[in-house]
């Protein structure tokens, strides 16, 4: 019954979001005052009514309803409560469901809480939004019904792939989709606005606040997934410029570039084609990202079904829009007007620098990202891309990225001069050229990347911070503390990336228990391996005393497990952090003479990645709170 | 400078600095790239020495040595021809390597033919299964 209500509903949901699109294309033509009013509740109600059918589908997982065809090859009644119901978007159809819940929920957010967009542009951009819903409910319905069902249900299901089985399941995935389908309101935005003829500074700032809170969740959702790959995968590393990362971090640099541009629309009134340009790109790339993941052209744990005609649906789908959209700024770019011009020497010029700059790592990214696909449509030869070519290309314009950063804020609007701007950073200037001093001296020989890297995330680090130099702190704006906090999060962030490719240790020995080695500070005694079993899986579990130097020791407890349902290994990484890095074990496997593998490894201050992510994700959000209260007043006054 | 110039400029810098990414991507490439290779293809085209290449295909019967140390192993990789490719690695393999399946690796030739492998792609789950090597697979007939 459950079932075959969300279902209803799903089909209710399309039928809405189809009366959103018409009533929303009517009021715009015929100016018909009734029908403008109509398109607020509707997206609303489509909202409901999707979140009902996603209501129904959690159900469904956990009951272990098996006669829903998507429960019984994905879930399992042994299965823990948390994955019985995160395992409801660990799989096609459901990750499905759940974005264009995300997507009319961004849709009814729009319709309750924008106040500032004209009337007009408002409703032009809920038709747009219903547009892409419309598309992506025909993908559900007809090529990956969440609930159909299976006759004679099954006594078992399959279970969930293991890897999933991790509390990052419940996190990762909404998050991520918020960032990711939520920017789909800035695409909805620049089409409405190119319809209605309505580019300009107040447009601008009304989709700033959109843009950020998509963008917060993005920036979240990457860091929280780098993070749960670190630990869950056992191979020490944080990124592995898999396509599917890469899927993410598309959108993510096409938002970010967008966060900046449409910064110079709301204040300037420049860079307008261009802001509207990169709306229809960010969420361009969110397409092409769900095309790479759910097509099944890529292979990995985020891919859970090869169908190619699910792959050949979503190709047209994001053919239509991204064809549709480019074409509406083809022919309506001619109305938009010149904005405001200004000097190479400003604010915005370096924040053009930096959507240049973006741009440019978002191309390289994508060309490395799709030419293996491009190379095996046309030649058949099969070839992979991966970190050699993704660091060479896009590490050094990431650092001429994170340099403009450091600079720009410190450049004035519309005119400055150079001398001027080069005074204010002359102390970060120094405090990065000592870095580089103490870094040849006392730690020689590295490689140029982590070199540049360091230094710079330190000469960022202290210019981040400038902006609040000789200001008075109570009256500085909260929408400035966001952007110090969230440069000062990249700075901090590339600190940990350079540390952690610059001074990481790595030692692989095969141990019998009572042998002892070392890596980094760290003397590490292998004491046992004994058999432990959870509720769905058994273990090897190695017992580990590591100790600092004459420090107090402390033990780590590195599993290998074996999964039942789907029978499946996987390791799980023991990880000590402290303040200056983290001691990361792995247990590998036995050989006849007892001995057992082990992967150690130390990584000096490679937690700062994570915490950098997160205080740019908190400089979001207080620049966030700053706008949004700021319009109020605004708004009240 | 006049709106019209300035966007003209604008435009400008956004073509080359798209023409640079492409550039500066595709001289990446050229170096960068890891081409697949199956046992197959070794004995057609000869060893790619010097270049960071993927192999692909079923591990041998029988075929795994380890070495004393105990992280180092030595195995064979073959196809549906008679070619094989032998192949050291040191390190933790992945939980479903072994003998009679199929595996990816990522690493270089030695000028002798031995393939030093730096990377043993890791099979995320039974049904899993390399898209090089699926490709292969469903060719030959063999994909049960």
């Amino acid at each position: 019954m459950i079932a075959e209500l969300g279902l209803a509903a799903l089909w209710i949901a399309a039928t809405l979001s189809l009366m959103q699109l018409a009533f929303g294309g009517f009021a715009l033509r015929a100016d018909g005052e009734a029908l403008l009013r109509t398109v607020r509740p509707v997206a609303v109600a489509q909202a409901v009514l999707v979140g009902i059918a996603f209501l129904c589908l959690i159900l469904v997982f956990l009951r272990t309803d098996l006669s829903v065809a998507l429960v019984a090859s994905n879930s399992h009644s042994a299965k823990p409560f948390v994955y019985k119901f995160a395992g409801v978007w660990g799989n096609h159809e459901g990750s499905m469901l759940l974005w264009v819940t995300v997507l009319a929920i961004a849709g009814a957010a729009v319709a309750l809480f924008e106040r500032k967009l004209p009337q007009r542009t408002l409703i032009a951009t809920l038709a747009a939004q219903a547009a892409i819903g419309l598309g992506f409910y025909a993908f559900l319905l007809f090529a990956s019904n969440p609930f159909e069902r299976l006759s004679p249900a099954p006594v078992q299901g399959n279970g969930l792939n293991p890897l999933l089985q991790d509390p990052g399941l419940a996190f990762h995935p909404p998050t991520l989709y918020f960032g990711y389908v939520g920017i789909s309101i800035a695409f909805s935005f620049a089409v409405g606005a190119l319809i209605t003829r309505d580019v300009g500074a107040n447009f601008a700032r009304a989709m700033r606040p959109w843009v950020l809170a998509a963008w917060i969740f993005l920036t979240l959702g990457i860091t929280a997934g780098s993070y749960w790959a670190y630990y869950e995968l056992g191979w020490g590393g944080w990124w592995f410029w898999d396509p599917v990362e890469n899927a993410s971090l598309m959108p993510w640099l096409a938002a970010t570039a967008l966060l900046h541009s449409v910064t110079v629309l709301a204040t300037r009134d420049a860079l307008r084609a261009w802001t509207v340009m990169l709306a229809v790109v960010a969420f361009s790339m969110s397409m092409v990202g769900t095309f790479l993941v759910r097509s099944g052209i890529l292979t990995s744990v985020h891919s859970f079904a090869v169908d190619p005609q699910r792959g050949f649906f979503i190709l047209i789908l994001l053919s239509l829009y991204i064809g549709g959209a480019l074409m509406l700024f083809g022919l309506r770019v001619g109305t938009v007007r010149e904005g405001a011009t200004f000097e190479p020497v400003s604010r915005e010029g370096a924040l053009v620098a930096n959507n240049l700059l973006l741009s440019t790592i978002l191309g390289i990214v994508l060309v490395g990202t799709l030419y293996p696909l491009g190379v095996e449509a046309v030649t058949g030869e099969k070839l992979s891309v991966g970190p050699p070519y993704f660091n060479s290309a896009a590490g050094p314009v990431a650092l001429a990225l994170v340099a403009v950063m450091a600079a720009g804020p410190l450049a004035r609007w519309r005119k400055d001069k150079a001398k001027a701007v080069l005074s204010r950073i002359a102390v970060p200037v120094l405090i990065a050229a000592l870095a580089l001093l103490g870094l040849m001296l006392f730690a020689p020989g590295l490689r140029i990347l982590p070199l540049l890297g360091i230094v710079l995330a330190v000469g960022a680090g202290a210019a981040s911070v400038a902006p609040l130099w000789k200001r008075n702190l109570r009256r500085t704006p909260l929408f400035t503390y966001g952007m110090v906090v969230a440069h000062l999060g990249i700075a901090v962030c590339l600190a940990g990336m350079a540390s952690e490719s610059a001074f990481t240790k790595e030692t692989l020995v095969a141990a019998t228990p009572g042998q002892t080695a070392s890596v980094g500070p760290y003397q590490i005694r292998f004491d046992a391996v004994d058999p432990i079993a959870g509720p769905n899986w058994t273990a090897n579990e190695a017992t580990l005393t590591a100790r600092r130097g004459s420090g107090a020791p402390f033990v780590m407890r590195p599993q290998s497990r074996m999964f039942s349902a789907p029978p499946t290994e996987t390791s799980e990484a023991a990880i000590a952090t402290r303040l200056d890095g983290q001691l990361y074990t792995v247990l590998g496997k036995s050989d006849e003479q007892g001995r057992w593998q082990l992967r150690l490894w130390w990584k000096p201050f490679v937690t700062l990645i994570w915490l950098g992510g997160s205080m740019i994700a908190l400089g979001g959000l207080l620049s966030l709170i700053g706008r949004v209260r700021r319009g109020r007043r605004e708004v009240a006054e | 400078m006049k709106a019209k110039n300035q966007r003209l400029t604008l435009l400008l810098l956004a073509l080359g600095a798209s023409l640079g990414a492409a550039l500066l991507a595709m001289s990446a490439l050229r170096d960068q790239a890891a081409y697949f290779y199956a046992p197959a293809d070794i004995a057609r085209k000869g060893v790619p020495v010097d270049r960071a290449v993927r192999i692909g295909g079923m591990v041998k019967d029988k075929s795994i040595v380890r070495a004393a140390d105990g992280i180092t192993i030595d195995f064979v990789v073959g196809d549906e021809t008679p070619a094989t490719i032998p192949v050291r690695f040191t390190g933790i393999a992945p939980d479903l390597f072994k003998e009679n399946s199929g595996v990816v690796a990522e690493g270089k030739f030695r000028p002798d033919g031995r393939f030093v492998a730096t990377e043993i792609l890791a099979k995320h789950d039974e049904n899993y299964m390399p898209p090089q090597l699926a490709g292969d697979k469903h060719k030959s007939g063999t994909l049960k």
